[in-house]
């Protein structure tokens, strides 16, 4: 197990310089000229010249990545050029209501969609199941602003329930921290929940299709406890999977959500930083998301050890 | 019994909770919402509005513009000009201090007027003027000019960007290229830089040390009053629909400039109001590149002149008819110089002459670059109806779409259009910015060494400027600014689009916002 | 690492003849493949169809609600009159005409990124399958480029190289190719235990032929089924590019395009939401549709799985 947990752990290194790398060469290679950009729009030749030097932008390519790479590796992201601060002071801004929100979605979205799914899967063919896969065709297939407008013109214009945008740090108190994540998260989780709906009837079906099923339910154990202890218990890996799989998909929602709910977090901070032509904020944003992704797929391959003991590496 | 217990004790505290513990502390707070991401901190190094705003928080000017152009003393208390014209003379009012409790003396004030000196347009036209400044006593400074000049005091109290806002001598000695770290002002506002969060939220308090003058406030002159405890700049909230539910359900009070589609809206919501306080307001203006065919030929910058019917792009880009008027004058209307002299071409603009200007002038079918930006939402649609008219007209046009940041790096290229140029763009202006022929950039036609992109090259109009520059008399500075006029006209040098208001909405009670061309947020009352 | 829970194994091979009758006999392909045929051709006839021009404008028609009718200025100068069946923006454009035109952009963003994707993972991942060299170099590559979350990648391309059709197609297809290099190389290497290509391995068959010849038939069901999926998700990805102001220009009629003007005015004017968020939505729904028809009848072992 534990040479299980090392080869997994050495194997995340490649994938981070490849990320690395793609990142680099993903806005080295784009046209725009991040000197004149930096300089603003008065500035003469000799002025962009020289902020080209002191970026180090006029030595060749390999030696840029190098000491990307090595001011990286020292915590180094680099100053922003939009914001004027330096990229990990702004990461670190913006990583609490990112936070809040994506944790939030992942606490509705599982709470909501696993016993859907386990109900689903016990009625299998039955209309509750067929509704749930109707619905979830339908989460997969509504933009994200659509539905937040929707949800904010009905629950917070309408029936004047919550508010209609912004984030409360935890610290201005817990119940404004609260309001303001509710909306947001809903609107996130719908196409969470569809995902994992899935994922977890699909399992399900297969687990319940098991012998040990039949055995359980021939010793007259309560069909609860066949569901939820055996048949929910094996079919843990996949749905976990998924929620690994899915936090790309969440990333994906947070860059819309927070511009939708004015939420000043890591996904507005892209949109703002690409709009800007903010070079060092790209990428130190893609690269933090990158490792997020790249450490919770970590984490969860870990996990099966505990899920499925019966896996063995 | 002992879990309803300790579920009640839980939502005590909750609700203990949702009082939200800093509400008592923090007194009254105005929540505002502005037109656009404060980025830089710096109102020298960058002629940003945002920026500008920011320094009307925490700094004060010499003088100021009131709501009617007139200029008026605000850190000066009396000035005196000698006979020649040559020595101005000014002793700055009792009572200026900074934030950290310093006395504002006269090292400060020209510490500051030469980093403004050497960014600022007009602050650089003065400074060719100015021979020395001086410092015989802490509360008078002295500027010494090598030859009389018209617009000292225009230049002092300069509304928009680049204000001469005074700051500490150690602050104001910063390299003007390099942007300032110490936010230390002698305003009304006192920056909160902890609170400082970019993209997210800016934060002021009120400076109780600030001494207003008496007179009412008026544009930026008069008493600086300050009503409120705090005021926070959501920076995050830019959704044009979302900022109006904020301010339908009262999570804002003020949003600075609401998206013209937003005000039909707006105008059905109990208690939101709209109210303009920007009088004079915004110019809009299409730019041609001399540099570059087919707009090179005077002729062709004609035609197009012809086929620009301002009403098109008003109604399209503006759409509420009491917030715009067509407007023929390059200096903007009802300010001081303005004049209809030589908008004939576009006054009576119609297809049809539009049509045979162009057939006239050679026009050979080379497309016009037109840069559109994408998220300005104020401007952005501009650049479609000029397509459209130009199109119309009989031109090729190349609608490019960018962002603003690509479009102001790109309009800086002298590259012909294939190459990464341009040969056209459309934008906007405050009044004061473009209301005199000496700081419209739009006329500054040096050729290839103009500060303003399109570099036309027209010596007629540099040489009626330096007239201009130097004459004192208001008659005789009028009719040399309708002489301009005519020849910009004559040359296209760009094309004026006419003029818009973008007045702010908010909650009905906020009252007391001071009119002027900028956001400023003394005097302001909240109930 | 992750795909597993959709990998598959590969689906047998003695399924083609009855797959077309069982393809025909599903509910789900009946309404996705009818609906989507419906709509490629309401693109195609979009002329056809009491259209006008969908990027002229006038200014005096603008916020229409839907039935109104106002005016319409032609290129030559003309006014004339013009009926706004879903409504006109706030430029005083024809929603229906952009709605109409709009579906030829969507589709064909859909399609090229799908056709993209599959061409770039089919060629990756029979590669990484079959030639071992290969292998490891590839999919290292393949998990690093799957570790950058692909909206923000497709964001960053298209904000930083300029929206075109091409650079959004490029940008959202480049995101999903590992995936399908992963389904590829799976099927790949299951497919090469089979006995069949054994036996053509051992009678000496070049690699191309049994690359070209026995594996790409056999991959060909799956890979129709993740490419309806590539294809909805980039119809969506596409809406929410242009939502955020990095997609195509905005005087191109997309269905994301109109609904990022029109949702200034949500509230006051639903139309210029509503209507391309319905053509959205339906299509979206029509493609996913007929792709769980089309893994229930072509790939029966996945459709167990998900």
């Amino acid at each position: 197990m534990y040479k299980f947990i090392a080869r997994r752990l050495l194997s995340t290194i490649p994938v981070l310089v490849i990320v690395a790398v793609l990142v680099f060469l993903l806005l080295r290679l784009t046209p725009g000229d991040p000197a004149a950009i930096l300089a603003g729009d008065a500035a003469s030749r000799d002025q962009i010249a020289q902020i080209r030097i002191s970026l180090g932008l006029d030595k060749p390519i390999i030696v840029q990545f190098g000491i990307w790479v090595s001011h990286i590796l020292r915590g180094d992201l680099g100053e922003s050029f939009y914001f004027k601060i330096k990229v990990t002071d702004l990461i670190a801004q913006r990583l609490e209501p990112t936070l809040a929100l994506a944790s939030f979605t992942l606490v509705i979205a599982v709470l909501v969609s696993v016993p859907l799914g386990v109900i689903a899967a016990w009625r299998f063919g039955g209309w509750f199941d067929r509704a749930l896969m109707g619905f979830s065709v339908l989460g997969f297939s509504i933009p994200v602003f659509v539905l937040a407008y929707i949800l904010i013109w009905i629950v917070s214009l309408k029936l004047g329930w919550l508010p209609v945008q912004g984030y409360k740090r935890i610290g201005d108190g817990f119940w404004p921290f609260l309001r303001h994540l509710i909306l947001p998260s809903i609107t996130l989780s719908v196409i969470y929940i569809a995902l994992i709906a899935r994922v977890t009837r699909a399992s399900m079906i297969e687990a319940l299709g098991e012998d040990y099923i039949r055995t359980a339910r021939a010793k007259g154990l309560p069909e609860s406890r066949v569901l939820i202890a055996h048949a929910l218990a094996n079919a843990a890996v996949p749905i976990v999977t998924v929620i690994g799989i899915g936090v790309a998909l969440l990333i994906g929602g947070v860059v819309v959500t927070e511009s939708v709910y004015a939420i000043p977090g890591l996904g507005r901070l892209t949109v703002d930083a690409v709009l800007a032509r903010d070079f060092p904020t790209i990428q130190g944003v893609i690269l933090f998301f990158s490792f997020v992704y790249v450490v919770v797929n970590l984490l969860i391959d870990l996990s099966y050890v505990i899920f499925d003991p019966r896996i063995r590496y | 019994m002992i879990s309803f217990r300790r579920i009640a004790v839980l939502a005590a505290a909750f609700a203990a909770m949702g009082a939200s513990p800093g509400a008592f502390a923090q007194g009254k707070v105005l929540r505002v919402v502005p037109h656009s991401n404060l980025s830089i901190l710096d109102p020298i190094w960058t002629t940003a509005y945002m920026s500008r705003n920011h320094g009307y928080m925490i700094y004060d000017t010499l003088f100021g513009t009131d709501a009617k152009a007139r200029i008026k003393p605000q850190m000066v208390d009396t000035w005196t000009m000698s006979k020649d014209g040559k020595t101005w003379t000014f002793k700055l009012r009792t009572g200026l201090a900074f934030h950290d409790g310093a006395p504002v003396t006269s090292e400060d004030v020209v510490a500051s007027l030469k980093r403004w000196g050497r960014r600022d347009a007009l602050g650089q036209q003065l400074m060719t003027f100015v021979e020395e400044m001086e410092t015989p006593a802490p509360d008078t400074f002295v500027l010494k000019l090598k030859e009389p000049c018209g617009f000292v005091l225009e230049a002092l109290g300069k509304p928009s960007s680049n204000v001469p806002f005074i700051m500490p001598k150690r602050v104001a000695e910063t390299d003007p290229f390099k942007q300032i770290d110490d936010y230390t002002g002698s305003g009304p506002y006192i920056f909160k830089k902890d609170e400082f969060k970019p993209g997210d939220r800016a934060v002021y308090i009120k400076n109780t040390k600030y001494v207003p003058r008496k007179e009412p406030a008026s544009g930026t002159t008069g008493g600086k009053r300050v009503y409120v405890d705090r005021v926070e700049w959501n920076l995050a909230l830019r959704d044009p629909q979302s900022q109006v539910n904020a301010l339908a359900k009262g999570e804002v009070d003020i949003l600075e400039r609401p998206a013209f589609e937003s005000y039909g809206q707006l105008k059905e919501i109990k208690g939101v109001e709209v109210f303009n306080r920007d009088p004079m307001g915004f110019q809009y203006m299409c730019r041609f590149n001399a540099l570059h065919p087919p707009f090179d030929k005077a002729a062709v910058r004609r035609a197009a002149l012809a086929a620009f019917r301002q009403e098109a792009f008003l109604q399209a880009q503006v759409g509420v008819k009491e917030y715009y008027h067509t407007c023929p004058s390059m200096f903007t209307c009802n300010t001081p110089y303005a004049t209809t002299a030589g908008s004939e071409i576009m006054a009576k603009s119609n297809m049809r002459k539009a049509r045979e200007l162009l057939k006239a002038s050679g026009y050979d079918g080379t497309p016009v670059v037109l840069m559109k930006p994408t998220d300005l939402a104020a401007i952005q649609k501009l650049p479609d109806v000029a397509a459209q008219l130009m199109r119309q007209a009989g031109f090729k046009v190349d609608l490019q779409a960018m962002d603003w940041q690509t479009l102001v790096s790109r309009r800086a290229k002298k590259d012909p259009p294939s190459q990464g140029g341009w040969n056209m763009f459309c934008t906007a202006w405050v009044a004061p910015d473009i209301w005199s022929p000496l700081s419209n950039a739009a006329l500054d036609t040096k050729g290839e060494k103009a500060s303003w992109f399109g570099w036309p090259d027209d010596p007629k109009i540099e040489q009626l400027k330096a007239q201009f520059a130097r004459e004192l008399d208001l008659g005789k500075r009028k009719k040399l600014a309708a002489e301009i006029q005519a020849e910009a006209f004559a040359y296209g040098t760009h094309a004026p689009l006419g003029e818009y208001i973008n007045p702010v909405a908010l909650r009905t009670g906020i009252t007391g916002l001071v009119v002027g061309p900028g956001d400023f947020y003394w005097n302001v009352k909240k109930n | 690492m992750d795909a597993d829970a959709f990998s598959v194994e590969a689906a047998g091979v003695r399924q083609h003849e009855s797959a077309w009758r069982r393809l025909r006999r599903n509910w789900s392909v009946r309404i996705g493949g009818s609906v989507l045929v419906l709509l490629v051709a309401i693109a195609l006839a979009a002329p056809l169809l009491g259209t006008v021009d969908p990027t002229l404008f006038d200014a005096g028609s603008r916020d229409l609600r839907p039935g109104m009718t106002g005016q319409i200025t032609t290129l030559d100068g003309d006014t004339i009159p013009h009926r706004f069946l879903m409504g006109s923006d706030s430029f005083g454009r024809d929603i229906y005409s952009r709605v109409i035109y709009g579906a030829r952009v969507s589709l064909s963003v859909g399609l090229l990124v799908a056709l993209l994707a599959l061409a770039f993972g089919i060629s990756a991942g029979l590669g990484a399958g079959y030639l071992r060299w290969l292998d490891g170099v590839l999919m290292r590559f393949m998990d690093g480029l799957m570790a950058i979350p692909g909206i923000l990648v497709a964001i960053a391309l298209v904000a930083l190289w300029r929206g075109s059709l091409t650079t959004v197609v490029i940008a959202i297809a480049i995101p999903e190719i590992p995936r399908v290099t992963r389904l590829v190389r799976s099927l790949v290497l299951s497919i090469r235990e089979e006995p069949y290509v054994e036996a053509a391995v051992s009678l000496g068959t070049p690699t191309w032929k049994i690359m070209f010849g026995h594996i790409l038939p056999n991959t060909i069901a799956p890979l129709i089924v993740q490419g309806t999926y590539i294809c909805a998700s980039a119809i969506l990805l596409e809406s929410i590019l242009s939502f955020l102001g990095v997609g195509l220009p905005p005087d191109i009629p997309t269905w994301g395009n109109i609904m990022a003007e029109g949702r200034v005015q949500f509230n006051e004017y639903p139309h210029n939401v509503f209507f391309p968020g319905l053509f959205l939505a339906v299509t979206v729904l029509a493609v996913n549709i007929l792709g769980d028809g089309l893994r229930d009848t072509l790939d029966p072992k996945m459709a167990r799985r998900v």
